[in-house]
């Protein structure tokens, strides 16, 4: 076990380093001069774009500032961005938001999904499982930003249930909606997963033994056909919160949260790449970590899974 | 020319026609003790600035309107577009167009306290000026003596190896300090505009605090002298103001604070606006306007206004296929702009018939007689012309909304001249920029130009003058430079916009460009506000604002 974690973890590095050097790289190939457009239907003077080149080192080679880049890295230091924030200062203030806003998803997508694939899963081709099917088709067919503009009309503008944008204080009440718009298609996913999984193991011969054994009921789903059925499910689960957050930019710019999306999209827009990659470094270490806790998961779950 | 980054783009009412520079004080307007007494607050939309709030560094508008509303200057634009007045300046005098003495009111105060001296005008303009500071707005000092000596070109252009030397001075020759309350400025040339340019906010004035500072420090917590002063600013969330109790010239705020909330998407603003989360919002989005939606959303809250700005098609005239004038006129002549205006802007942007926006003081009406639509004429120009050969490509920006109408224009070309047009998006508005820099534009692109002050010079000479810093296409017409020339150094401003309509007469023949629309604005404020008004340039006049 200890070793296993510890190979894990050494894979990061590479892992790390090339993810890093691609993003930087492929950043520079997105065409257009940073400070082309600048200043509007006027080329900036050239007072400027010295100015910025020299300051930012831009024209170094590649390798060089993607060398730099990393050292200051290393030392703590993220840089800063072409208007002279602090890069560190933004993925401080903007991880958090987009982590609370992908974990409120991620609760909701699996206290809904899981519930309503239990429930399907054990009682197939009723109303409900009719009902569950065709609203999980609904959102899993449907972009994701009509299912957020439509919320945000109908319960904001139209009902006033809530107000239609998230204010700064990122309160819990105000994250539902953006949380169950973001978690939406997931949820969907999940549902169907578990379904399925649930009325698989459900004629398991392990199940059959335990209900002739006379088992009460919930004791049979509860830890019986649950936890071998959740393996899939975890696995989606555990990745997902990776993908929540970088693909939070459609449903943070609809409720206007502060997150990682509005940042990256403007960085990429304005080829600044040190916090592209700045922000994607803590991205690809969410995804790996995350990975790495849903093979731990796998144990706890079925105890025949070893690690070596 | 700030660069809007919201799709249409944002600016004002109004029409100013002469300035008199001197002694012009500004008298009543409204009663400034009205509002001292009531208090109260309003949120409004606005988005985050790109770099720190420094005057002379600022050009796009999300930092523009918040330095707009912190800073006076020495002159500044009536909201209802009549001639720019004195507001920090008591007086500017001048005998020749060329030496300028500029007296400004005593007892001002910037934010911090201290009193807005002489010293602070000239010591922010050489600032700006000077290159090696990198201010994006540096050009505007172009006009003062001097210049040249604090501002150094680059030898092989910004892509090259070579450095920019050193400038040999870092102050300009032309400013010099008379008294604590008197200034002089010697322009390079004479001038007659240059007054009209110093309400524009690269002339405002920086307390001393901003060179003890740094320009990054100060950019963000910035010091003005205007009626609003900055509170506090957290990045991409708001920008808050609040009444500035001792500003002691006219526009004093009726309400007491102003939170700007910092949106990254115009649809959850109006959405706001429409839940009364919102106050003010300057430019409806753009899925509001189809069908009138925003007016029956918003009812009597909806404010239409015009703007000084046109949207423009441009030829690359050193690409050789583009070279005929007759060319040029056959193309502009075939596009139907009342039909663009409704069928694609549904009513809310005017088809254009002039060069300069009438709103312009200088400007006149209906000038471009190459902005008619006539196909018969445009067909006979087409073939005098010997027609045109190949893959009439004609490019906008696909980062924001320009899809719809230049597409239409493609499609009007081609029905009505039978060329083969066709509208091809360029990814980023910074590629599009880029490639038009550069000179390496294959075909005709989409321009727009939205006035940095208000008079008909800055409608002729950075657009059509040889060199000027937005002749992107190279038009050149010698006759047009010598009486751009004239009309700049004419003795006063009757005289120069009377050159300047000269010169509108020849590019009307030339057609170096086409006009296609005249701006529009579509702003909607909350069941709150009960009396509003819009600024020279669209953007909300905080001071107007009563509860």
């Amino acid at each position: 076990m200890g070793r296993y974690l510890l190979r894990r973890l050494l894979q990061l590095i590479p892992v790390f380093i090339g993810t890093t050097f691609l993003i930087y790289w492929l950043v520079w190939s997105v065409p257009g001069d940073p400070f082309a457009g600048k200043c509007g239907e006027r080329p900036c003077p050239d007072s400027f774009v010295n100015m910025m080149t020299d300051k930012f080192k831009l024209d170094e080679p590649l390798v060089v500032q993607y060398g730099n880049y990393m050292k200051n890295l290393f030392q703590g230091d993220f840089g800063q961005t072409f208007g002279g924030r602090e890069i560190g200062d933004i993925i401080a203030t903007a991880y958090p938001n987009t982590l609370k806003l992908a974990l409120v998803a991620l609760a909701i997508e699996a206290v809904i999904g899981l519930t309503a694939g239990v429930l399907t899963g054990l009682r197939r081709n009723g109303f409900l499982d009719n009902l569950v099917l065709v609203s999980s088709l609904f959102l899993i067919a449907l972009p994701i930003f009509v299912i957020g503009f439509v919320a945000q009309w109908l319960l904001g503008v139209q009902w006033g249930i809530v107000k239609p944008t998230v204010s700064s204080e990122m309160r819990l009440s105000e994250l539902i909606v953006p949380g169950f718009v973001l978690g939406s298609a997931s949820m969907a996913y999940i549902a169907r997963l578990a379904r399925t999984s649930i009325a698989e193991n459900r004629r398991a011969d392990y199940v059959r033994t335990a209900i002739a054994k006379g088992l009460p009921m919930r004791r049979v789903v509860g830890i019986h056909l649950l936890r071998n059925s959740l393996i899939p499910v975890v696995t989606l689960l555990g990745t997902d919160l990776g993908a929540l957050m970088g693909g939070a930019i459609v449903t943070e710019g609809i409720f206007q949260v502060n997150g990682i999306g509005r940042q990256v999209y403007r960085a990429i827009i304005t080829k600044e790449s040190a916090t592209v990659v700045s922000i994607v470094v803590v991205l690809v270490l969410v995804y790996l970590l995350m990975n790495l806790l849903v093979d731990l998961l796998y144990a706890a779950l079925d105890p025949r899974i070893r690690y070596e | 020319m700030r660069v809007s980054k919201r799709a249409s783009s944002a600016v004002a009412l109004g029409a100013a026609f002469a300035l008199v520079a001197s002694g012009c004080s500004s008298s009543d307007s409204d009663g400034g003790d009205a509002g001292a007494s009531s208090d109260g607050a309003i949120t409004i939309d606005g988005t985050q600035p790109e770099v720190g709030l420094v005057p002379s560094n600022t050009t796009e508008t999300g930092g523009g309107a918040i330095i707009d509303w912190i800073w006076t200057g020495l002159v500044e634009y009536p909201n209802d577009g009549s001639a720019p007045r004195n507001a920090v300046a008591e007086s500017i005098e001048t005998t020749d167009s060329k030496v300028y003495t500029i007296k400004i009111k005593k007892d001002t105060k910037f934010h911090d306290g201290t009193v807005v001296k002489a010293k602070n005008f000239v010591d922010a303009w050489n600032w700006g000026a000077y290159s090696p500071n990198g201010a994006q707005n540096g050009s505007f000092f172009a006009d003062i003596q001097g210049f040249d000596q604090v501002h150094t070109e680059d030898p092989d252009g910004a892509e090259g190896p070579k450095k920019a030397p050193e400038p040999a001075a870092k102050e300009m020759s032309g400013l010099k300090v008379v008294d604590d309350w008197t200034f002089e400025v010697t322009l390079a040339a004479p001038t007659a505009v240059f007054p009209t340019k110093l309400g524009y906010s690269t002339f405002m004035p920086l307390p001393d605090a901003f060179f003890t500072q740094g320009a990054e420090a100060f950019g963000k917590k910035p010091i003005g002298n205007g009626p609003i002063k900055f509170v506090s600013w957290e990045d991409d969330v708001q920008i808050k103001l609040t009444r500035f109790d001792d500003y002691s010239l006219n526009d004093k705020m009726k309400i007491k604070d102003v939170n700007i909330k910092l949106y990254q998407d115009d649809t959850a603003a109006y959405n706001d606006l429409l839940a009364g989360n919102l106050d003010f919002q300057q430019q409806v989005p753009v899925s509001a306007i189809a069908g009138d939606k925003w007016k029956n959303d918003l009812g009597e809250r909806a404010i239409s206004s015009t703007t000084p700005s046109t949207g423009i098609i441009a030829f690359p005239i050193y690409d050789k296929r583009f070279q005929n004038p007759k060319l040029r006129r056959a193309i502009s002549l075939s596009i139907n702009r009342q039909e663009i205006s409704d069928k694609i802007f549904f009513g809310s942007r005017k088809p254009a018939d002039s060069w300069a926006n009438p709103l312009t003081p200088g400007a006149k009406a209906g000038n471009c007689t190459a902005c008619q639509f006539n196909v018969d004429e445009a067909k006979k120009l087409l073939a005098e012309a010997g027609g045109f050969t190949g893959e009439l490509v004609m490019f906008y920006n696909a980062d924001a909304s320009h899809k719809e109408w230049m597409e239409a224009v493609a499609q009007q070309v081609k029905t009505n001249l039978g060329i083969n047009a066709r509208a091809e998006g360029v990814p980023t508005f910074a590629v599009f920029r880029q490639n038009i820099n550069a000179g390496k534009m294959t075909g005709m692109y989409r321009a727009g130009w939205q006035q940095d002050y208000p008079d008909v010079e800055n409608w002729v000479g950075p657009l059509y003058v040889t060199g000027g810093s937005s002749n992107d296409g190279k038009y050149s017409n010698p006759q047009v430079d010598a009486l751009a020339k004239e009309a700049a150094s004419a003795p006063s401003l009757e005289a120069s916009h009377a050159k300047y309509a000269e010169a509108v007469a020849l590019i009307d023949q030339d057609v170096p460009s086409i006009p296609v629309y005249f701006g529009g604005q579509q702003s909607g404020h909350s069941e709150k506000i009960k009396k509003i008004e819009l600024s020279n340039v669209g953007e909300l006049d905080l001071t107007s604002v009563e509860l």
